[in-house]
């Protein structure tokens, strides 16, 4: 005897104990602490509080808690209570001139000003796993020098004195910084939505894409002019002061990628600039956004449209990692009502497929007869 | 951070705040004025993963007051798993009255089905939307599907539709079937089966479609004409069961076939679960009905 | 005083009369010809009409650039209406996603105002007319989306050659303007897709 199921709300209800059993595990392992969190897994907060479009470390430590350290996941977290918060206004743009930089790398010049600074990086690590690290081993204080208030100024400005780049891109004296979380967006972008899609995109999107431009697929002869990481200052103009209030500092990445150009009927051959920029320290998603950048500026510069990293509506409607994972896993959802519908089509068009045979064969015998 | 994170959980009635809501509202009106027009909206994220449903829940939470009474259906049950979350959400957030029976409902939200029971005047039918666009999966590019609508350029879908006939012998679109409203915009009714569509037609509830993800918002008013595209030599025509449903024998609705077992035995009943329990209330009985066969082996 | 008139007279529960005004504007723009009541929920100063005001405080915000007859911009409906949406007001006629009209039978035509475009017909504007009643006037007879067979309003003031206007309106879908109308009490509204039936015809 058929009895329909029920009782979807008691499934739910016992599936999220299960899951905040898993998510704590074995009891007599101690808990996380979100300040751990915090300190130890500082880069997997970056990449939340970058493609969350949050700046809020211990809100992004307590997503990645509750993920289970699932990153997509703490990213949707970080987005949903994003969405609730009001809109105080907008800072001025943050000037990347005057970070205090802790990392600084370029490969287009050997020496400049400020020299190379190699930061807290990777870069030129032994991969070789560390089984030191699971004994929690002292840790020597790092060496530093004294920041002698210099201004570190951008390789692109060095390029520009030379007129060897391209100006910045101006946009129409009228043109109201686009929002991309407070408008829908209507293609083609305005190079502002753009960038700001692409900082939120998704990491190994963007990855894959830049890394196809390099393989052929939209090349764009890219040189890393800089990158740099390090902390600005964010300024809020206020009506009521004659002078911009300071809200804080954040840390970001930023990457100047310099581009050969060959020139068109338009400009003269010279350099131009792919740019990524993104919260927290992320070379890898900073570089392949200025790769993405410049990959989608083709239409601008007068250059053919081939390679998908080219194809804007592509790119950007399909970086966003929220949207992405929320549309692939809906699959799982019950469609049986719609696959009702496909069963019964394909069962009619596999009757009348037979029927179809028979009649021939049957034609087939009398004529052989 | 300032607030300590144990704070956060205040939200306003119905989750989205005021601004959102009268986005969305501008975003209602005008939809409703242009029948089956996609109006963009400036879609939020919602605490539910995009393809979820956040195009109807945001729809919804930006019309719902204390005064409504609503029903969430997902494949036209008010049961499946996805319906009680959505449902739960609402009660947590409005703290709205809620019910499974269609006739009591002031909003009705759903996922791929209309329900069987005639909707009235004063009823809103909320759908959740995945891709909006009926032109998509002829030409993905937005900037090209909005030239075809703008110039009323819908040739490329009845050649799709025709293709089908020349290939299979009829159209082999079975759910998502393109309609026309008010003989101007193509619109797509949502992945519901084609059976639902001659519902949409003259309805006298007021149909609203929220799309999250693609940020789009459409409406179908009341008494509107939507006529779902055919040719004259392939008149569109609905799904026909053989059978009526196993539990409460109603005939002309949508079924849902059940497998009983492994040996391809199997039964259909009404995919609009609150139907059949009201048919079933009411005295109908279908042949696999409980009272019908012997107690339980 | 004059600073009085601007900071009272808001919804005193912004949330739910919002939603309020705001269901009983989607019902009348769903069901065009239809008198929907809206309770006195606004007090704004006048020229602005009770209804016309709380139909602007469930619509109008930072996002929508509001235009004001002559009758409104000289008053102190103008800062209230400042004050309590924060609506920029609109440079011209053609800028502004809502029109509030206290004086419709002196309204300019209503080509003015943005039709939007035929990709995105929805960038147009919506006008608020304020209303004596909807039911003085002389009748009018809809057809359309909304409306089973036939429907009847009379309002009044409307503006000058309305019934042409609205044909030509029409005669623009999917660009064209829609209308809420606001009476003591009540609105009712004329979406673009109504038509309005002309006795002789």
């Amino acid at each position: 005897m058929y009895v329909a199921v029920k009782g979807g709300e008691a499934a739910i209800a016992n599936a999220h104990r299960l899951l905040a059993d898993r998510r704590r595990g074995d009891r007599s392992v101690p808990a996380l602490r979100l300040d751990q969190i915090v300190e130890q897994l500082a880069l997997g907060i970056d990449r939340v509080m970058s493609e969350g479009s949050l700046y809020d470390r211990e809100l992004a430590a307590l997503a990645i808690m509750q993920s289970r350290g699932d990153l997509i996941e703490a990213i949707f977290l970080v987005r949903a209570y994003r969405t609730t918060l009001p809109r105080f206004g907008y800072t001025r743009p943050i000037d990347t001139a005057a970070m205090q930089v802790e990392r600084r790398v370029s490969a287009t010049y050997k020496d400049l000003p400020g020299g190379q600074l190699l930061g807290p990086t990777f870069d030129y690590t032994h991969r070789l796993l560390d089984p030191e690290l699971a004994n929690d081993p002292e840790v020597a204080t790092p060496e530093q020098r004294d920041g002698d208030g210099q201004l570190m100024s951008r390789v692109s400005e060095i390029l520009a004195h030379e007129g060897l780049i391209e100006a910045d891109g101006e946009l129409p004296e009228d043109h109201v910084t686009g929002d991309i979380t407070r408008e829908p967006l209507e293609f083609p972008l305005a190079r502002d939505s753009r960038l700001q899609a692409l900082s939120r995109g998704d990491e190994g999107f963007l990855l894959a894409l830049g890394y196809s431009t390099q393989r052929g697929y939209g090349r764009s002869h890219p040189f890393v002019g800089e990158v740099r990481i390090g902390e600005v200052e964010l300024e809020l103009d206020v009506p009521e002061l004659p002078f911009p209030v300071t809200l804080g500092r954040i840390r970001v990445t930023e990457c100047q990628m310099v581009n050969q150009f060959k020139g068109s009927a338009k400009a003269p051959p010279q350099f131009t600039r792919g740019y990524g920029l993104v919260f927290g320290q992320s070379e890898r998603k900073a570089m392949a956004m200025s790769l993405c950048d410049r990959a989608l500026r083709a239409g601008e510069l007068g250059e053919d449209i081939t390679a998908p990293a080219q194809d804007e509506e592509f790119v950007i409607s399909h970086s966003d990692n929220v949207q992405a994972t929320g549309f692939v896993e809906h699959l799982k959802l019950p469609h049986y009502v719609d696959f009702q519908a496909e069963l019964d089509l394909v069962r009619r068009m596999r009757s009348e497929h037979e029927k179809r045979n028979q009649t021939n064969d049957t034609e087939q015998r009398e004529a052989a007869e | 951070m300032s607030t300590p994170a144990t704070d956060i959980a205040t939200y306003n009635f119905a989750y989205l705040d005021e601004q959102t809501k009268r986005m969305i509202r501008r975003a209602i009106l005008k939809g409703i004025a242009i029948p089956g027009y996609q109006v963009p909206f400036a879609s939020r994220e919602m605490p539910m993963p995009y393809g979820w449903g956040t195009g109807g829940v945001q729809v919804t939470a930006a019309i719902i007051g204390p005064d409504d009474v609503l029903k969430v259906i997902d494949q036209g049950a008010d049961d499946t798993t996805n319906a009680v979350s959505i449902r739960a959400f609402f009660q947590k957030v409005a703290d709205v009255a809620v019910t499974t029976e269609t006739a009591k409902a002031t909003i009705i939200q759903t996922r791929h089905r209309i329900p069987e029971h005639p909707l009235t005047e004063g009823q809103t039918l909320v759908y959740q939307v995945p891709i909006p666009e009926p032109l998509r999966f002829l030409e993905p590019r937005e900037t090209e599907t909005r030239k075809m609508h703008a110039l009323e350029e819908y040739g490329l879908m009845h050649v799709k539709l025709y293709e089908d006939i020349a290939r299979h012998g009829r159209i082999a679109t079975t759910y998502a079937y393109p309609v026309k409203v008010e003989g101007r915009y193509v619109m797509d009714p949502s992945p519901t089966p084609k059976f639902d569509n001659p519902k949409m037609h003259m309805s006298p509830a007021l149909q609203l479609f929220g799309a999250g993800r693609e940020k789009r918002i459409y409406a179908v008013p009341p008494f509107t004409k939507v006529v779902s595209l055919d040719f004259e030599d392939h008149p569109f025509e609905i799904q026909a069961f053989d059978q009526p449903c196993a539990l409460c024998g109603a005939e002309q609705v949508y079924l849902d076939e059940v497998i009983l077992d492994d040996k391809g035995g199997h039964m259909f009943v009404c995919s609009d679960t609150d139907h059949c329990e009201t048919r079933q209330a009411c005295g109908h009985r279908g042949h696999l009905s409980p009272d019908i066969l012997e107690p339980a082996q | 005083m004059e600073q009085m008139d601007v900071i009272d007279g808001g919804f005193a529960a912004p949330v739910f009369d919002a939603q309020t005004v705001f269901r009983a504007v989607m019902d009348a723009m769903a069901r065009p010809g239809t008198v929907q009541h809206v309770a006195v929920l606004a007090q704004p100063p006048a020229p602005l009409a009770a209804t016309a005001g709380a139909v602007a405080l469930t619509l109008c915000d930072h996002d929508s650039p509001l235009w004001l007859d002559a009758a409104l911009q000289v008053s102190a409906a103008r800062s209230w209406l400042g004050f309590h949406t924060g609506a920029p007001l609109a440079a011209t006629p053609a800028d502004a996603h809502f029109a509030l009209v206290a004086n419709p039978a002196s309204l300019i035509s209503l080509e003015n105002f943005a039709q939007g475009t035929q990709e995105y017909p929805d960038r147009s504007t919506t006008l608020i007319l304020q209303v004596e009643s909807l039911t003085d006037g002389a009748p009018l007879h809809l057809e359309g989306p909304g409306i089973e067979t036939s429907a009847t309003i009379a309002p009044t003031p409307l503006p000058r050659h309305f019934v042409e206007q609205w044909k030509q309106n029409g005669a623009r879908f999917p660009r064209g303007t829609d209308v809420i109308l606001a009476a003591p009490g009540a609105v009712a509204c004329l979406p673009r897709t109504t038509r309005i039936k002309t006795m002789e015809a």
